[in-house]
């Protein structure tokens, strides 16, 4: 999966939980929380979106890493990669 | 058209979920009515066959008015055909169910699966399309699964040619500015901006009704801190074993707790009305949600008290999915019977609630941070959530609201109890 493909699966999951945003407005680095009031529901949710469509295992501690759209990159690349 | 709350005076018709000849069931989804809280399904208080929709998409109705006439709402083997049982034509009424209606099912009429297709749009950007008069029948969605986003009205509109080029230029990237301005309904509203309906909407029918809170209801208030550590522990050691989607959030324990604590204090559970204080036996917990782009939205997680830890948390993430994609069913707005909020993730220790009207009490839970407490002679850093209580003074004293706080506390230090 290209880096591209990577960011657009992200970007689709992401709205598939939250769809009052809008895909072309989220910003690469900025936090979802700060960006769009992502709660924790939000961020569970969207963990839950990623383990399905990735089938990584995604423990609690690593919800941090899921804060922003580079974050989600570089997590679900290494993750993919290992797994 | 039912009344969604007290606040509420019209109801837009958007969709038809049921044509004439269909024979509908009590409980059965039958129409999508826009309201200020977003586009809300309303079941049906009858069962009948339809015999007239007299209110057409897109028409406003009073709260009362009669969206349609069905026939023959009492036989229990209701003719498809026009014309049968005509003369006893119930009628789509605006009063509250005053019993449980039956849960919501699949709309099976005479005509098999075929169901009207729904319009796929997110809350925004239906008020979004109606102010700039774009009809949404002639909207391709370009959003996940064909949802209709902000930007498919922009562009349907006059208004899109700024975005095209805006588009264009960044590769068909549309820049941050320009979503800021005209498209993400993340933001707060910046004045002057297209999207200002909406949110005025909703904050006139929050002033509304927490005016009148203030205004009828001899609020009094009470608060306690409570040590959310053995919750905590008992919360990371559960998830910690379970597979992500059965995790639960912190709001679920205190879910659970609420409920038991109601149920040994009913006098914080129902409503007022004609000077007088109903018990409800149900518990159908409102929860205040926040939503993007300024709103705030308290649908009740109905029938709380018979359901279990993981049943609440499920409830829960099912109501705050459809409050997010602006799914709401009727009851969830207007039938809550206690509410609570929860200001966790603001960074506040502690809110103290407006009531909202009729219920007669609200519970409200600050965040979870780490404070010095004294145990056993000795400071201690514990995470403590200060929980708070607004009640109603027509209804309940301090005393009894106090006894409601500390048995809520008692559930959450017990986990194993909950």
């Amino acid at each position: 999966m290209t880096t591209e493909e990577l960011k657009s699966t992200l970007l689709a999951l992401l709205t598939d939980v939250a769809p009052d945003v809008e895909p072309s407005s989220v910003a690469l680095n900025a936090d979802f929380r700060d960006q769009f009031d992502f709660d924790s529901m939000d961020q569970l949710n969207f963990a839950i979106a990623i383990h399905k469509a990735f089938n990584i295992e995604i423990p609690e501690s690593d919800y941090p890493k899921l804060a922003s759209l580079a974050k989600c990159m570089e997590y679900v690349g290494n993750r993919a990669d290992k797994d | 058209m039912p009344s969604l709350g007290a606040d509420m005076e019209f109801g837009t018709v958007v969709e038809w979920k049921i044509k004439l000849g269909d024979v509908v069931k009590r409980g059965d989804v039958v129409a999508v009515v826009e309201t200020d809280k977003g586009a809300i399904d309303v079941e049906c208080f009858e069962s009948g066959a339809v015999e007239k929709l007299v209110a057409q998409p897109g028409e406003r109705v009073a709260v009362g008015g009669v969206l349609a006439l069905l026939s023959g709402r009492e036989s229990s083997s209701p003719s498809p055909l026009m014309g049968e049982g005509r003369g006893e034509g119930g009628q789509l009424y605006a009063e509250q169910a005053t019993e449980p209606l039956s849960p919501v099912l699949p709309h099976k009429g005479g005509g098999g699966q075929e169901t009207i297709a729904r319009v796929k749009i997110s809350p925004a950007a239906r008020a979004h399309a109606q102010k700039l008069h774009v009809a949404l029948d002639a909207l391709q969605g370009t959003g996940p699964g064909g949802v209709i986003t902000l930007q498919d009205v922009e562009r349907a509109s006059n208004g899109a040619s700024l975005l095209r080029e805006e588009s264009q230029r960044e590769g068909g990237k549309v820049s941050a500015a320009a979503d800021e301005a005209l498209l993400s309904p993340s933001l707060p509203q910046k004045g002057g901006g297209g999207r200002a309906s909406m949110t005025d909407t909703m904050r006139s029918v929050i002033a509304t009704a927490m005016a009148r809170s203030k205004r009828e209801i001899p609020h009094y208030y009470l608060s306690l801190d409570v040590d959310y550590s053995a919750t905590l522990a008992w919360l990371a050691k559960r998830n910690a074993e379970l597979p992500i989607e059965q995790r639960m959030l912190p709001v679920a324990p205190l879910l659970r707790a609420i409920v038991l604590g109601l149920q040994a204090f009913p006098d914080f559970n129902g409503y007022y009305a004609d000077s007088a204080f109903h018990p409800s036996q149900a518990i159908h917990l409102g929860v205040a949600i926040a939503q993007r782009g300024g709103g705030l939205i308290a649908p009740a997680l109905l029938d709380a008290q018979g359901k279990t830890l993981s049943q609440l948390t499920e409830q829960l993430r099912d109501l705050v999915n459809r409050v997010r994609a602006g799914r709401l069913k009727n009851r969830e707005l207007s039938d809550g019977t206690v509410t609570l909020t929860s200001l966790g993730e603001g960074g506040v220790d502690a809110v103290f609630p407006v009531i909202y009207p009729p219920q007669v009490a609200i519970i409200g839970a600050g965040t979870i941070r780490e404070r010095a407490v004294v145990i056993d002679g000795k400071i201690e850093a514990r995470p403590i959530m200060t929980l708070t209580l607004a009640a109603d003074h027509r209804v309940s004293n301090g005393r009894s609201g106090a006894r409601l706080l500390a048995r809520i506390r008692d559930f959450l230090q017990t986990p194993d109890t909950l």
